[in-house]
C-alpha cells in the first residue's frame, strides 16, 4: 500500500469513525447516566435518516436545515421513548430496562417497516454537491470531508455543553451519583430527559450523514452501525465521552483498512478488537479500574 | 435423608407420569390429525425452543451471568451435527450427541477467557462472538458459507424432539438442585461472599456455560434435522435476544415459568399472523407493555404460580430450588 492509498484509506476511516463516535456518544452518555445498553439508539438513528429524507424531498430544505430538523425530531423521539417505555422501569433490574430497550428497537424497526415499507429509498442527490478535492497528491471527496467536519464540529459543541453548561454539569453530577445529586436540588427526571435527547440528536445527524453518503435507507440500516458504534463505546470505556469519541475514531479506521484488506471480514472486525480489547483490559481503552468493595 | 429422596422419587414419578401422559395426548391428537402438520411443526418448534431456553436459564437466571450469544452454540451443534451426519452417515441420534458435545467444547473454550468479565461486558462479548460465529461459518464453503446447508435428512420427529425436552429438564432441574447448582446460585447472588466462602466461582461459572452449550446444541441438532436446511444468519444474536426475552419474562430461575413463556412467545408470531406485517408491530409492543406491568407488580407469571402452588406440583419445587 502507498503512502498515497494509505492517506486515502485514512480519511475515509476517519470520516467513518467520526460517524460512530457520534453514535457511540449516545450510547455512552445514556450509559452513564442510567446504566442502560439502549438498543433503540441504532433505530433512532434510522429514524433521524428518515426524518431528513422526508424534509429534504418533501420541503426541498437544503442540507443544514435538514440536518437540525432531523437532529430536532430524533431528539424528541429520544425523550418519548425515554418517558414511554424507559422511565416506568428505571428502579427495577438492568436485565427488564434492556429487554424493553430490544422491544423499543424491534418496534421502531417492524414499525418503519410497515409504515414506510421495506424497499431501501434513494436519498436526494441534490442535497450535497459532490466533488473531488485533492489535497496534494491525496484525492478526496467533499462528502466524507463535510461528514468529518460536522461530526467533529458536533463533539465540540457536546464538549462544551457538557462542560461549560448548567445542564452539562447537572449530567456529569447525575452520572456520578444520581441520589447525591438529586440532593443537591438537581432535577434529575430532566437531567436524563436531556442526556436522551442530546445523544438521540447526535445519532439523527449521523443518520442524515451516512444516509447522505449511502445515498440509501432502509428501515434495518441502524443495526450494523449500532452494533459498531456500541463497540467503539465500550472500545473506549463505556460511559466515558472521550473514549466514545476516541474509540469510535479507531474502530472506523481500523475497518477501512481491514476491510481494504479482506472483505469478507468487515461484519466481524468490531467485534475482534473488541473481545481482544476486552480481554487485556476490561474496562476500555481510557476506562479505570474500579476495584470491588465488599 | 431417605424421607426427602423418597419425596424426591415421588415428584420424579409424577413428573415422568405427566410427561408421558402429555406426550401420548399430543401423539393422538397429532395422529388423529387434529394438530395439522403445520401447528406439529410450531409444537416441535417450541420444544426446541423450550431446550434452549432452559440451557439460558442456567446461565442467566441461576448462575447471573447475562449472556447475549447463546444462539452461537445452537450454530454450532446444528452445524456440527448435519455436518458429521452428511459426511460420514454418522446416525441421527449420535450425530445429536455430537453436536452437542462440540457445542459444549467451544462452550468451554469461549467461556474460559470471557467469564472473566462481568454484567454489561459479558453480555456485548458473548453478542460479539455469536456474531464472529456466524460470520466465520459464512466464510467456510465446506458449511455452505452464507448460502446455506442444505439437504439435511428430516430425521427429527416430535418423539424426538419431546424426549431431548424432558431429558433436558430432568438434567437441569437435577442440576440446579445439587451441590453444584447451589454453588452457582451463589455465584449469582454475590459472587464475593462465595469466593470468600470457598466457591470457585471461575470453575462454576464455566461449568454453567459449558452445559448450557452442550443442551442449545443438542436443541440446534434438532433444529437442523427438522429444517433440513440451515443458513448461518438464522443463528444470529436476535435468536440469542429472543431466548433471554424468554428466560426474563419466565420469571427468575423458574422451570415452569420458562417453559410456558417460551410456548406461548414461540406461538404469539404464529397466532399474530392474521394481522400480516403489523404482527412485527404488535409483538414487540406487547413485550413493551408486559415488562411494564410486570414493574407494577401485575404478573402473569404470579397467576400461573398461585395455581401451581395449590396444586404442589412441579411449580413450587422449582421455586424452592431457586
Amino acid at each position: 500500500m502507498s503512502l498515497v492509498e494509505f492517506l486515502q484509506q485514512l480519511i475515509n476511516g476517519l470520516s467513518l469513525g467520526s460517524v460512530y463516535a457520534l453514535i457511540a456518544l449516545g450510547y455512552t452518555m445514556v450509559y452513564g447516566i442510567i446504566g442502560l445498553i439502549n438498543f433503540a439508539h441504532c433505530d433512532v438513528y434510522m429514524v433521524g435518516a428518515y426524518i431528513g429524507y422526508f424534509v429534504a424531498t418533501d420541503l426541498h430544505l437544503p442540507f443544514v436545515p435538514t440536518l437540525l430538523v432531523a437532529m430536532l425530531g430524533t431528539a424528541i423521539a429520544g425523550v418519548l421513548i425515554e418517558r414511554i417505555a424507559y422511565k416506568p422501569l428505571r428502579r427495577s433490574t438492568n436485565i427488564s430496562l434492556l429487554i424493553t430497550a430490544i422491544g423499543v428497537s424491534l418496534l421502531l424497526e417492524n414499525g418503519f417497516n410497515w409504515l414506510f415499507g421495506g424497499n431501501p429509498r434513494t436519498y436526494p442527490h441534490d442535497i450535497l454537491q459532490q466533488s473531488n478535492v485533492e489535497l496534494g497528491p491525496v484525492h478526496s471527496d467533499t462528502l466524507h470531508l463535510i461528514i468529518l467536519g460536522t461530526s467533529l464540529l458536533l463533539m465540540i459543541l457536546l464538549q462544551v455543553v457538557i462542560y461549560r453548561t448548567k445542564i452539562g454539569k447537572a449530567m456529569r453530577a447525575t452520572s456520578t451519583d444520581k441520589d447525591a445529586a438529586e440532593l443537591m436540588g438537581i432535577n434529575v427526571d430532566t437531567t436524563i430527559s436531556a442526556t436522551f435527547a442530546i445523544g438521540s440528536a447526535l445519532a439523527g445527524a449521523a443518520g442524515v450523514l451516512v444516509a447522505i453518503l449511502y445515498s440509501s435507507i432502509d428501515p434495518y440500516m441502524g443495526i450494523q452501525p449500532g452494533i459498531k458504534a456500541f463497540t467503539a463505546a465500550v472500545f473506549g470505556g463505556i460511559g466515558l465521552i472521550p473514549g466514545a469519541f476516541v474509540g469510535g475514531i479507531i474502530l472506523g479506521v481500523i475497518e477501512t483498512f481491514v476491510t481494504a484488506w479482506y472483505s469478507q471480514l468487515s461484519g466481524a472486525i468490531g467485534f475482534i478488537v473488541l473481545i481482544i480489547i476486552l480481554i487485556i483490559k476490561p474496562s476500555g481503552l481510557l476506562g479505570k479500574k474500579v476495584s470491588e468493595k465488599v | 435423608m431417605s424421607v426427602s429422596l423418597t419425596a424426591s422419587l415421588k415428584k420424579l414419578g409424577i413428573f415422568l407420569a405427566a410427561s408421558v401422559a402429555v406426550f401420548v395426548v399430543f401423539t393422538l391428537l397429532i395422529s388423529t390429525g387434529v394438530i395439522n402438520a403445520y401447528y406439529k411443526r410450531i409444537l416441535m418448534t417450541i420444544c426446541i425452543n423450550i431446550i434452549l431456553a432452559l440451557s439460558t436459564n442456567l446461565i442467566i437466571n441461576f448462575t447471573g451471568q447475562l449472556t447475549l450469544g447463546h444462539s452461537a452454540f445452537m450454530a454450532i451443534g446444528a452445524y456440527a451435527a448435519a455436518a458429521i451426519s452428511l459426511k460420514t452417515g454418522l446416525p441421527f441420534v449420535l450425530s445429536l450427541i455430537f453436536g452437542g458435545l462440540v457445542a459444549g467444547l467451544f462452550g468451554f473454550l469461549i467461556g474460559l477467557p470471557t467469564l472473566r468479565l462481568k454484567g454489561d461486558y459479558l453480555a456485548i462479548t458473548t453478542m460479539g462472538f455469536c456474531q464472529i460465529i456466524v460470520v466465520a461459518i459464512q466464510n467456510i464453503p465446506q458449511l455452505g458459507g452464507a448460502q446455506g446447508l442444505p439437504g439435511i435428512p428430516g430425521k427429527t420427529t416430535f418423539a424426538w424432539v419431546f424426549f431431548c425436552m424432558i431429558l433436558t429438564i430432568l438434567v437441569l432441574h437435577n442440576v440446579v438442585s445439587s451441590k453444584q447448582g447451589r454453588a452457582m446460585i451463589s455465584v449469582r447472588e454475590d459472587e464475593i461472599a462465595a469466593e470468600a466462602m470457598g466457591v470457585n466461582t471461575t470453575r462454576y461459572k464455566v461449568m454453567a456455560f459449558t452445559l448450557g452449550a452442550f443442551f442449545a446444541g443438542l436443541a440446534g441438532g434438532l433444529y437442523a434435522f427438522l429444517m433440513m436446511f440451515i443458513e448461518p444468519t438464522t443463528f444470529n444474536y436476535f435468536k440469542s435476544i429472543d431466548l433471554v426475552i424468554y428466560v426474563v419474562l419466565g420469571g427468575a430461575g423458574n422451570f415452569a415459568g420458562c417453559i410456558a413463556s417460551t410456548s406461548i412467545l414461540t406461538f404469539l408470531p404464529e397466532a399474530l399472523r392474521a394481522f400480516g406485517d403489523l404482527r412485527l408491530v404488535i409483538y414487540p409492543l406487547l413485550l413493551i407493555i408486559i415488562m411494564i406491568l410486570r414493574v407494577k407488580n401485575i404478573r402473569v407469571m404470579r397467576l400461573v404460580k398461585m395455581i401451581g402452588r395449590h396444586k404442589g406440583g412441579k411449580e413450587g419445587d422449582s421455586h424452592a430450588a431457586a
